[in-house]
């Protein structure tokens, strides 16, 4: 019973301030002014003090994205965005710093807040983390322990400075400059992220983590993040994120890139917990996210696991190009929504090599006002001999006044192929419910317990610390849509 | 060569007089022949197809056969009625087109009602026991669409087994629309065996409303045409209404074949069931698309979907989109899908009871087809469905 006593716990804490990490930090900060246009570019670009070469990718991908239209497909609505009333560049004002104690107290004091191990004494938390505040990465942790074994981990800016074959070699090569509206918009106004990259036969000793945090008003968060794991290498990486709450929307599109060589193996686990507005609607963040990994050698691995309970809007589809031969891909994907929320997510397999698998489990749960659809794609090329996709979606509906929505494509193209798909809607049995009810539970933690077991094929992929805060996060967003 | 060329062949004289018609020719000439860019023809390049199209009628036609069942039956040819054929039951009659084209429905439906054509009448009075009927619609090369209509309207309590057979010779596009409003407690059981000919286009929407406790059990055979589209939009808008929409397509060639489906349940209690089979051979491409829309008042809906394919060739493509989307909390809902060649451990065992393959294999594909059939049961028409399978098994050279 303990995990219900701190689940509730968690949501009195909460019922008081709501959303936990909606506090603002009073930071002196650099804007670059509102708008967009190739100046913004260039000064972006110059700020980052970046060779020519990557100013004149973010150019070409700027040019492609004026070429495009904001894709209208999925199931989601909003207002239209006015890209020219953002703030594409917004960066604390001091200079980098060299080492923590160096780094602005008040931020350390954030991230104390947010429960960020940042600080290296708390060696205990091991987990090496690298925070990206605003547009900029504020401090990596760990790098020395593994800058011993090989490991690279450090901004995305750093790379570019202090890596720069291998940041040119592998940056874009999976979500191209101008693979979509977000994509382009990404790559053209891109301010920092993370980079990692694990040399061949290393097993990362540590799980690497980035915090991001939305922080400044009427800026747009466009991180990028680059995993590079080469033959036989191996990595776990977490990633979570929080802002501020506000009235007004804000933009996240970032892009996450991981190439597997042979026999590495990539896990990518994501938190998030944007700030999804008021129960009303009102303000929340539109999270536009690209995600996308490459199993390019033979045998490789590379495998998603979201819990997505925040933000006003989610568009995102981690997906899996499994160019390898028997190499494989998965996609294990919590999405909650309540209120007004909106998430369209799921993903693709692209199955190219013979022998490749994937597998995708997808749990959705929508409350309140929302609305909450599975899209996916599953698509088997010709040469794609024995290829074997499994995926499973259920969807579980708490009121009335919600929607559930599945939408897979799947697309054969190799007699060989194996392909299953299964997915059910329902609700929370009368039944359970009853159960949980006759043993002395409240409605509200009956609805948690149940909710925590329909997902928990999901959370089990998470490394532990995650899944903790994700079974809490899970109580704490479903907070007022029973009863 | 533009896909619209066709018109110019077309008396628009006639279509310009009568409103409904001239609105839906406008409506077909914005919007033209689908393709991939609507959501809905994600996988079926109609626009491309059209393109180039070989309209040109050649000048030798073989005589069609008719079905041999001795059934009441109505009969077009090239979309206009044929009275010496015909044989209707009382309630059958030659259809006096005059209808407007429904908001929302795709160009091909504004195409039909454009160009009119004869179609079928079939009413039913309340409580009217029907029995089973045929309506045959007969085409050969012809240089326009062939656009007929069929309206069947049931009374409360009424029934009827209509089995429909489109089939044909030489390269022409058949636009069939069908309306069917099933009243209270209404029972329709509809077995469609489309056998247009090979270097046709057949492109058939079928429109069902469904009132309070009726049942609708549809069924598609799908063996001719080099690119076909049957599309069902039934609505559940009484409580306790039942559906069953099946249909099995089977491709070889370059065919490209498109069952696709939307079931509304607008009421509450409705239960509706679907299997969908494809068997693709050669370079086919089969495509089945699925949706089951739950409005927020249908509570206690059952929805449940099934789409197997049976891919028997390397170059063989299956595009599967099975949808649901979901507003009301208290449903059953799931679909399933499962594609993949044969069972090598079937083909083992009945290699190790001195079965060759190729003969094992034969044995489990008429196995799947024959399943396939099951909808129809022991109904008088199952003999024309079988030969169109025989016919279908000879050109595919299994």
């Amino acid at each position: 019973m303990a995990a219900i006593t701190e689940t509730r716990e968690t949501i009195d804490r909460l019922a008081e301030s709501g959303y936990q990490y909606g506090f603002e930090t009073a930071i002196d900060m650099d804007f670059a002014p509102k708008g967009l246009n190739e100046d913004i570019v260039r000064l972006i670009s110059a700020k980052k003090q970046e060779p020519e070469w990557l100013l004149e990718w973010r150019l070409k991908a700027y040019r492609a994205w004026l070429t495009m239209a904001d894709p209208a497909w999925a199931r989601i609505m909003h207002p239209r965005i006015d890209y020219q009333d953002l703030h594409y560049y917004a960066a604390p004002r001091a200079p980098a710093p060299k080492s923590l104690d160096e780094v602005d107290p008040a931020l350390l004091e954030m991230y104390e807040k947010l429960g960020i191990p940042l600080n290296e004494r708390a060696s205990l938390a091991g987990v090496a983390v690298d925070a990206v505040f605003d547009s900029v990465s504020v401090a990596t942790t760990f790098r020395d322990s593994l800058a011993q074994v090989g490991v690279i981990f450090c901004s995305i800016s750093e790379a570019v400075r202090e890596h720069p074959e291998l940041v040119r070699k592998y940056l874009g090569s999976v979500v191209p400059a101008g693979d979509n509206y977000y994509a382009a918009l990404n790559s053209a106004v891109f301010s920092d992220g993370s980079f990692v990259y694990i040399p061949k036969g290393v097993r990362c000793p540590m799980e690497l983590s980035t915090y991001f945090r939305i922080n400044a008003r009427n800026t747009g968060q466009f991180e990028r993040t680059l995993i590079i794991a080469e033959a036989g290498a191996s990595v776990s990486y977490l990633e979570g994120c929080t802002a501020p709450m506000r009235d007004e929307n804000q933009l996240h599109a970032a892009v996450v890139e991981l190439v597997a060589h042979d026999e590495a193996s990539i896990k990518y686990s994501t938190v998030q917990n944007w700030y999804p507005g008021d129960a009303d609607g009102k303000g929340g963040i539109y999270n536009f996210v690209t995600k996308r990994g490459a199993c390019r050698g033979a045998k490789s691995k590379i495998s998603w696991t979201q819990v997505e309970t925040g933000s006003a809007i989610t568009w995102k589809y981690p997906s899996c190009i499994l160019q390898g031969e028997g190499s494989s891909g998965s996609f294990y994907s919590v999405a909650l929504t309540n209120h007004r929320q909106q998430a369209d997510t799921g993903t693709k397999m692209i199955h190219l090599a013979p022998n490749t698998t994937s597998t995708i489990v997808s749990k959705g749960i929508s409350a309140g006002h929302s609305n909450n659809t599975y899209r996916g794609l599953v698509r088997i090329m010709p040469k794609a001999r024995n290829a074997r996709n499994f995926t499973q979606c259920d969807s579980l509906l708490i009121g009335d006044q919600c929607g559930a929505h599945t939408v897979p494509y799947i697309e054969c193209r190799n007699q060989s192929a194996k392909v299953e798909h299964e997915a059910t809607t329902s609700k929370i049995a009368d039944d359970q419910l009853f159960y949980c009810r006759s043993r002395g539970l409240s409605e509200e933690d009956s609805v948690g317990l149940l909710v925590n077991g329909f997902c928990r094929e999901v959370l089990k992929e998470l490394p532990m610390e995650f899944a903790v805060e994700a079974q809490k996060l899970l109580a704490v967003s479903l907070e007022g849509s029973v009863g | 060569m533009s896909d619209l060329a066709f018109l110019d062949r077309v008396d628009l004289a006639s279509v310009m007089e009568h409103p409904h018609r001239r609105a839906a020719l406008d409506a077909f000439r914005t919007a033209g022949f689908p393709n991939r860019r609507d959501e809905a023809w994600h996988f079926t390049d109609l626009k491309a197809r059209m393109r180039d199209f070989d309209w040109t009628p050649p000048g030798d036609q073989a005589a069609l056969m008719l079905p041999d069942l001795s059934l009441p039956c109505a009969v077009l040819r090239d979309g206009v009625w044929d009275a010496a054929s015909s044989r209707p039951a009382p309630f059958m009659s030659r259809l006096v087109r005059n209808e407007v084209l429904p908001a929302g429905a795709n160009s091909l439906v504004a195409l039909n009602v454009a160009l009119g054509q004869d179609g079928v009448d079939i009413a039913l009075r309340d409580a009217e026991v029907g029995g089973t009927v045929m309506v045959v619609a007969q085409a050969r090369a012809n240089a326009q669409p062939i656009t007929p209509r069929y309206r069947v309207v049931l009374g409360a309590g009424a029934s009827l087994t209509l089995i429909e057979v489109a089939q044909g010779s030489g390269a022409y596009v058949h636009d069939p629309v069908w309306d069917i409003t099933l009243g209270t407690g209404a029972r329709l059981e509809h077995y469609r065996l489309q056998d247009d000919s090979v270097q046709s286009v057949h492109v058939a929407t079928v429109f069902v409303t469904m009132a309070e406790g009726a049942h609708y059990n549809g069924f598609t055979l799908a063996t001719g045409a080099s690119l076909a589209r049957s599309e069902f939009h039934v609505a559940l808008t009484g409580a306790h209404g039942d559906v069953q929409l099946n249909a099995a397509q089977l491709l070889t060639g370059r065919q490209h074949g498109d069952v696709t489906t939307v079931i509304a349940h607008r009421a509450p209690h409705c239960s509706s069931r679907q299997t969908v089979k494809s068997v693709i051979d050669g370079m086919a491409r089969g495509v089945f698309q699925g949706r089951i829309e739950v409005d927020r008042i249908a509570q206690k809906t059952d929805g449940y979907q099934m789409n197997q394919a049976l891919l028997l060739s390397p170059d063989a493509e299956i595009d599967s989109k099975p949808e649901l989307e979901i507003f009301a909390d208290d449903v059953k809902c799931s679909h399933g899908a499962t594609i993949g060649a044969l069972d090598p451990e079937q083909i083992f065992y009945l290699r190790s009871r001195g079965i060759d393959e190729a003969q094992g294999r034969a044995m489990l594909i008429r196995a799947f087809l024959t399943e396939a059939l099951e909808p129809i049961g022991e109904s008088v028409a199952r003999p024309i469905f079988e030969a169109a399978i025989d016919e279908w098994w000879r050109r595919a050279a299994l």
